[in-house]
């Protein structure tokens, strides 16, 4: 088997489990709903038109509830010591992280689609317009997000603080992505191309590729027991 | 000091278990009081511990008193002489020895260089805040404002939250080798996104072009070396502080092992 199609293995798995309990997906877009819920009563009416507030309120329901999801992800592994498993594999350390990536990433995205509807009817957006754009954002911030959030994820699991301390650690480190997503969703909605937002995808891009290769190189110290 | 009571208190386990390896220093011993285990505190310590405090009054003289006062900004000028080198020894020398020290732990896993990132990142931190703390000092009168989203202030702020964060990751781990693997990790990850926080937010100030707060300080000769001379002492003292550090978590360490030596036999 290949390399990635050993990961696609782990990710399957997660899928599946997915699938049956709905438990992961299911929650974050509850949370996603009410983060935009209780902005919504933070800012005058008024301001709910500017394009200038929108992209704040969608990416940081985006940003909590995909922490929400990030949380879960290594919580099923530690349940029955199925970490100690997934570890025993015969495949590279690279590739588990992978599989797990690819997993919070389908899930990461599918949450941020629903959001993204769920916003543009509560915030008066036409997706139709700019559902290419906005979706190529969504997809660049969540690599950067689940690249970076996998490795934590792993990295918060055992501790006895891990429900705090992941977002503690991911937000920080996660303000690049969020401003990138937001000006550039922002020059979206203003009716930009994605060309006028250019500078930021090329920054999405960047943080993408060395996060990723970051993260594959330690993600083997992360889980080591 | 914590290491004269720590090493006090568990005395008679270390004496029971191998002989020496307490702490000497203080008149905290009991008859046993000469260990020749290497924890003795060394003279060069001593000479630099006071070389940085008198280099550190003497910096506060010069600011204080011997700088000429800045025409425009008054007075409030002069905490400028240590906010500047807080901020260059918390976001140089601190946080990178934190990275660097997390790489050379992952390749060598010697708790020691887990020890000195910690110590290191705690002194960041520290300097962090002071710069922090000193910064809405001087801006309140100056720009009228405690805060302005500069980059250089906000890229500050992150970097700030990045190394908390990473205190906290490292207090919530307390088994030595599974801290030092953890808290490295972060650790690289956390240094390399400093300069895409500075980039991203430069972008950001840059296209909202709201804002502009250039420093600009011509600074006369007098002043350059007030402050030159200021940077080398926060130097010094970083440098004073990161060794009494080390060798108190290196002290902490040797005593935990001392401990379980007891109990094992």
């Amino acid at each position: 088997m290949g390399f990635l199609s050993q990961a696609w293995v782990i990710a399957r798995k997660d899928i599946i489990g997915e699938l049956r309990t709905r438990e992961t997906v299911l929650s974050m877009l509850l949370f996603g709903f009410l983060v935009i819920l209780i902005f919504n009563f933070g800012i005058e009416p008024g301001l709910r038109e500017e394009n200038l507030v929108k992209p704040g309120v969608l990416w940081a329901a985006f940003t909590f509830a995909g922490i929400l999801g990030l949380n879960r992800s290594f919580i099923a592994e530690k349940e029955n010591d199925c970490l100690q498993g997934l570890l025993l594999c015969p495949v590279d350390r690279s590739v588990i992280y992978l599989g797990k990536f690819f997993g919070n990433f389908i899930f990461t995205l599918s949450m941020g689609l629903v959001v993204f509807l769920f916003f543009s009817v509560l915030y008066n957006v036409n997706l139709v317009q700019v559902a290419l754009p906005l979706g190529a954002i969504l997809v660049l911030t969540t690599i950067g997000f689940t690249a970076v959030g996998t490795l934590f994820s792993a990295v918060s699991v055992g501790l006895k603080t891990r429900d705090v301390i992941l977002s503690i650690l991911l937000i920080p480190v996660m303000v690049p992505v969020v401003l990138a997503a937001a000006k550039s969703s922002g020059r979206v909605l203003d009716g930009d191309s994605l060309a006028g937002a250019g500078l930021w995808l090329a920054l999405l891009v960047v943080y993408d590729v060395i996060f990723l290769t970051v993260a594959i190189m330690l993600f083997d110290y992360a889980v080591e027991e | 000091m914590t290491t004269v009571s720590r090493g006090s208190s568990v005395e008679h386990d270390t004496q029971a278990a191998v002989a020496g390896g307490g702490s000497s220093g203080g008149g905290a011993t009991t008859a046993t009081a000469v260990h020749p285990t290497g924890a003795e505190r060394p003279l060069w310590l001593d000479v630099l511990g006071v070389a940085a405090i008198a280099s550190v009054l003497v910096a506060l003289y010069g600011a204080i008193i011997w700088a000429p006062t800045e025409a425009v900004m008054g007075h409030v000028q002069r905490i400028f002489y240590f906010h500047m080198p807080s901020a260059w020894v918390a976001l140089g020398p601190a946080f990178t020895i934190v990275f660097i020290c997390s790489i050379v732990y992952l390749v060598k896993k010697d708790l020691r260089y887990d020890r000195i990132a910690g110590a290191s990142a705690e002194l960041g931190v520290l300097f962090t805040t002071i710069t922090l703390l000193t910064g809405p000092l001087w801006a309140k009168p100056i720009w009228g404002a405690y805060w302005t989203w500069d980059p250089r202030l906000t890229t500050t702020l992150v970097l700030w939250f990045i190394y908390v964060a990473y205190l906290m990751l490292r207090s919530s781990i307390t088994e030595g080798h599974r801290r030092a693997r953890l808290s490295a990790v972060f650790g690289i990850v956390g240094w390399i996104d400093v300069p895409i926080v500075f980039m991203s937010i430069r972008w950001w100030r840059t296209i909202h072009p709201t804002l502009v707060t250039g420093e600009g300080m011509n600074l006369d000769s007098s002043m350059q070396a007030v402050l030159v001379f200021a940077l080398g002492a926060i130097s010094l003292l970083y440098v004073y502080l990161l060794v009494v550090r080390v060798r108190q978590l290196d002290m902490g360490s040797r005593i935990d092992r001392l401990r379980q030596q007891s109990h094992l036999r």
